[in-house]
């Protein structure tokens, strides 16, 4: 059975193999490797015959193809109604196919059934609130990730993540030593504008516990520094911990259903180390989807909660405007028309579009709402790790174009977007399409228009 | 030949439908597993509820959902074949006279003339639901011979009991065409996608619960269908 050096049906659990992984410039060999990757076919059935079960297989049963689904995918649209993006075909050349031939498939079809859930579907999980019968192929196509995963069919990308989850329990190489430096480093730099400004790490019984995305540390440790600076502002008692800090999941995208547990079993142990009383995840909609509202399942918590309350970000913010613990001065409002960009993980699928408008309707003076918009809205066209995987850069960026137009309609030139991916997503089409935008996460607005008392204000 | 179609054979289609269909419910909520569809189903119950019922009525509404009123015509076709298919069978005033002479009871029925109107609706729908099939392209990718077959056998009743009704002469051949159309709609229901007949509220409440117990039902006053 041949097996790539690289591009196998192991799990990579080990610095060195990760390494390996990285030194593969954008997967070259790896994706070569690929081509010659076997499909365990009995393996395979298994799989589905222990995980299949009525629901998935009553979707694909009772489908009466009326189509419907298709105007509700971001991509059908974004491809000029191309029926081959009609996501119930997607999904039934797909994985009803592979259900259909009980698993007896081959190399090349692997491959098109891997580039079809990751090139043509973001996992948004819109059609199915558009399907009479409740079908839900967005659920489906994470579902088959997982198929696909289990044989090795995964982007290159993908697989360095679910080693990332394993090695590092987080999505990015970000050890502990790294992180509690980069909370210090904030602290510290931020002193002497924030008198008394604090990162307390692993301080028990805080009344909150913040939780973050590897790539701030990594890349944005200024975003730590605001989530800090409103904390202060705002009186609460929190905390950071040392470990199981990171709430992203890029094994939920691959569909690595072991290295999720691992992952948010890391945050819920720090829960339990130190007694917090809730958790407040970063502007990111897939941690938050991912620790808060998949993990309890993955973790195998018979409540479907997370160990402790746990927040997004734009729950605190609400909170705390609400109740006076953050106020905005009126005249720093955005005056210029904004919109915002309901994240799928944490809108759609969290619930959350109040708590959004809440704050749009206290920070700005013209807020446009997008059309669609809510739990409606459509994707940013980066979501299920699609804004990471070079494989898929051509698809992503067709598929932004639905994006772009919807912010055009608006008007506005400012795009409030407190989610990684979406955050990303918008920047990159503004550099594809270049229609003038900016785009933003809370924090930095809030800072800038927050009214600080006195007591922490820096002595002149 | 009519004696036997409306009498052992209308048994076995009738066996067959309601143990059919509860045979489809019951694995159906049997297969659910709340670790692999990460649906707490018996925890955080009246959130469940909630959901599912929110659900079944927004989409049993006519335009009550967004995709519904997306898609005003086919909405249009959709309800009138499927309340067609439902109650004219029900409250047919010759059915009921039947099932008085045969087993003693009988239900409402309905004036014929608008049997009759229900009747060609149900036919019309069938019809165009078959050239949007055709004509639309995002339709016809994903249509197959099978989609075909069970409109044709949803609608086969409809269309030889009007024949029935109004070829006085010889209306007897086609009678019994009739009742065996009855029979294979009755017994296609369970066996296959016809099967929506009760899956329809096993999905939709499956998704509503989801919605209503995990994907934000908790902390929302529920999804907006």
């Amino acid at each position: 059975m041949p097996e790539g050096i690289l591009c196998n049906k192991n799990k990579v659990t080990t610095l060195e193999h990760l390494q390996a992984l990285l030194a593969d410039k954008s997967g070259k060999q790896y994706y070569q490797e690929m081509n010659n990757l076997d499909v365990d076919s009995t393996a395979l059935w298994g799989l589905i015959q222990k995980t299949c079960k009525s629901r998935i297989r009553t979707w694909l049963d009772i489908c009466t193809h009326c189509g419907l689904c298709a105007d509700s995918c971001f991509y059908y649209l974004a491809n000029g109604k191309d029926p081959k993006q009609v996501p119930a075909y997607k999904i039934q050349s797909t994985l009803g196919q592979i259900i259909r031939r009980k698993g007896q498939v081959d190399n090349a079809f692997m491959q098109m059934a891997m580039d079809t859930a990751f090139s043509k579907c973001t996992c948004c999980t819109r059609c199915g609130v558009y399907c009479p019968l409740g079908i839900d192929t967005g659920v489906m196509f994470s579902y088959l990730r997982g198929l696909l995963f289990s044989q090795g069919f995964s982007p290159w990308e993908m697989k360095i993540g679910t080693g990332m989850h394993r090695v590092f329990r987080a999505q990015m190489d970000v050890t502990t030593e790294d992180w509690v430096d980069t909370c210090s480093w904030m602290a510290e730099e931020n002193a002497d504008d924030w008198p008394g400004l604090e990162i307390p790490v692993d301080k028990e019984n805080a009344d909150i516990i913040y939780t973050v995305n590897a790539r701030e540390p990594k890349h944005y440790p200024e975003d730590i520094a605001q989530a800090a600076i409103l904390f202060h502002v705002a009186g609460e008692n929190w905390t950071v911990p040392s470990e199981g800090w990171e709430e992203t999941s890029l094994a939920m995208f691959a569909g690595d259903w072991e290295a999720c547990k691992i992952q948010v079993e890391s945050v819920y142990a720090a829960m339990d180390r130190l007694k917090p009383k809730r958790m407040v995840v970063t502007e990111c909609g897939h941690a938050y989807r991912a620790t808060v509202i998949e993990g309890p399942y993955w973790a195998g918590l018979a409540t479907g909660k997370t160990p402790i309350e746990s927040l997004h970000y734009v729950e605190w913010v609400a909170e705390a405007l609400r109740t006076g613990k953050l106020k905005i001065n009126p005249a720093k409002k955005i005056k210029e028309p904004v919109t915002y960009q309901d994240s799928c993980n944490y809108i759609r699928n969290g619930g959350l579009w109040e708590a959004a408008r809440f704050i749009m309707s206290q920070i700005a003076e013209d807020f446009r709402e997008m059309t669609p918009s809510r739990e409606h809205n459509f994707c940013c066209g980066g979501g299920g790790g699609l804004n990471g995987i070079g494989r898929y850069r051509e698809q992503r960026n067709i598929g932004l174009k639905v994006k772009r137009d919807q912010i055009l309609a608006t008007g506005a030139k400012l795009v409030v977007a407190p989610c990684h991916n979406c955050w990303d997503a918008i920047r990159d089409l503004e550099e594809v399409y270049e229609i003038g935008i900016r785009w933003s996460f809370l924090k930095p607005l809030l800072i800038n228009m927050i009214e600080v008392p006195e007591h922490l204000k820096p002595a002149e | 030949m009519y004696e036997f179609v409306t009498g052992p054979l209308a048994w076995l289609a009738f066996l067959v439908f309601f143990i059919g269909i509860i045979v489809r419910l019951v694995l159906y909520v049997r297969g659910l597993d709340w670790k692999l569809d990460r649906v707490t189903y018996s925890v955080n119950t009246s959130f469940g509820v909630k959901g599912a019922v929110r659900s079944i009525l927004f989409w049993l509404t006519p335009f009550g959902t967004h995709s519904w009123r997306d898609n005003p015509w086919f909405t249009i076709l959709v309800f009138v074949l499927h309340l067609g298919l439902i109650f004219t069978p029900l409250f047919l005033l010759a059915h009921n006279i039947f099932l008085q002479e045969r087993w003693g009871f009988s239900l409402w029925s309905m004036p014929d003339a608008l049997a009759d109107t229900m009747t060609i609706a149900v036919i019309a729908a069938a019809v165009l639901l078959a050239m949007r099939r055709i004509a639309l392209p995002e339709v016809r990718i994903i249509t197959s011979a099978y989609d075909y077959l069970m409109l044709a056998i949803a609608a086969a009743p409809f269309v030889t009991g009007l024949i029935a009704r109004y070829a006085f002469v010889q209306s007897e051949p086609w009678l019994i065409v009739h009742v065996l159309c009855g029979e294979l709609f009755l017994i296609a229901i369970p066996l296959t996608k016809l099967s929506h007949f009760v899956l329809f509220f096993a999905t939709r409440a499956q998704l509503g619960m989801d919605y209503g117990i995990k994907r934000g039902g908790m902390k929302s006053s529920g999804i907006n269908w």
